[in-house]
């Protein structure tokens, strides 16, 4: 059973981020959305949060998200995907549940 | 104009995610009009609302990061970004939008009007405010 959560809140801000990696299992996907994708920052206190997650979680990010947020692909984690509105939806197809993570 | 106070106008949260950033600007446009000595912080997410490059094309929603270059026109001079808050999100102020105010003594010279400060020198500014107000 694969799963998808999405996490819409700043990891700066909540603990919305390290309450979903947790208890997000093996081979399942998160994706940030929203103010979550602050957490995506590469040299950010909380980068650590995802980069320690990595090998067992995919992470990927919604593009216009961080464009509207004026944060630069390149300055993303390396190993964060990113992804389109159409991804949104693929991610969503691909897995059998979705958790919000508010 | 004995009466002119200090405002302060506290942000502390990420745009576009939540209204707080631009409902904190349109109140400072309009109390901009009333001749306050007006100063703006952003502190822990508030940070954010600063950043340079913003495209909300694909979000299909209006676009306020412009709008900051715009508070030099309306005499705010004074705007304080704390140091911490910037290096914890892995920012520095090359990442922010570059603010300026025209001094009007000097041949209208464009001057920079944001000032990175450490919490300390933040907890000594609030202090001196006569009005605090938080987004």
């Amino acid at each position: 059973m694969s799963m998808l959560h999405t996490v819409n809140k700043s990891a700066y801000e909540r603990g919305t981020l390290e309450s979903c990696v947790s208890k997000a299992a093996k081979g399942s996907s998160v994706l940030l959305i929203e103010d979550g994708v602050y957490s995506a920052v590469k040299g950010g206190t909380k980068a650590g949060v995802i980069e320690k997650a990595m090998g067992d979680v995919s992470f990927y990010v919604l593009g216009p998200d961080i464009k509207a947020r004026g944060l630069d692909e390149g300055k993303l984690i390396d190993g964060i995907k990113v992804v389109d509105y159409s991804g949104f939806v693929e991610l969503t197809v691909n897995n059998d549940k979705v958790a919000s993570w508010l | 104009m004995s009466d002119v106070k200090k405002f302060c106008y506290l942000n502390r949260k990420a745009p576009y995610g939540t209204v707080y950033a631009w409902e904190s600007l349109e109140v400072v446009l309009i109390g901009a009009a009333f001749d306050q000595d007006c100063s703006l912080v952003f502190a822990d997410d508030g940070v954010y609302q600063l950043m340079k490059g913003s495209d909300t094309t694909g979000l299909g929603i209006k676009n306020f990061s412009p709008t900051y270059s715009a508070l030099g026109d309306y005499d705010i001079k004074k705007i304080y970004v704390e140091k911490e808050s910037l290096e914890e999100r892995g920012l520095s102020l090359d990442d922010l939008q570059h603010l300026v105010w025209e001094d009007e003594d000097e041949d209208y010279a464009e001057k920079d009007s944001i000032m990175v400060v450490t919490k300390d020198e933040l907890a000594q500014i609030l202090e001196e405010q006569d009005v605090v107000l938080s987004f």
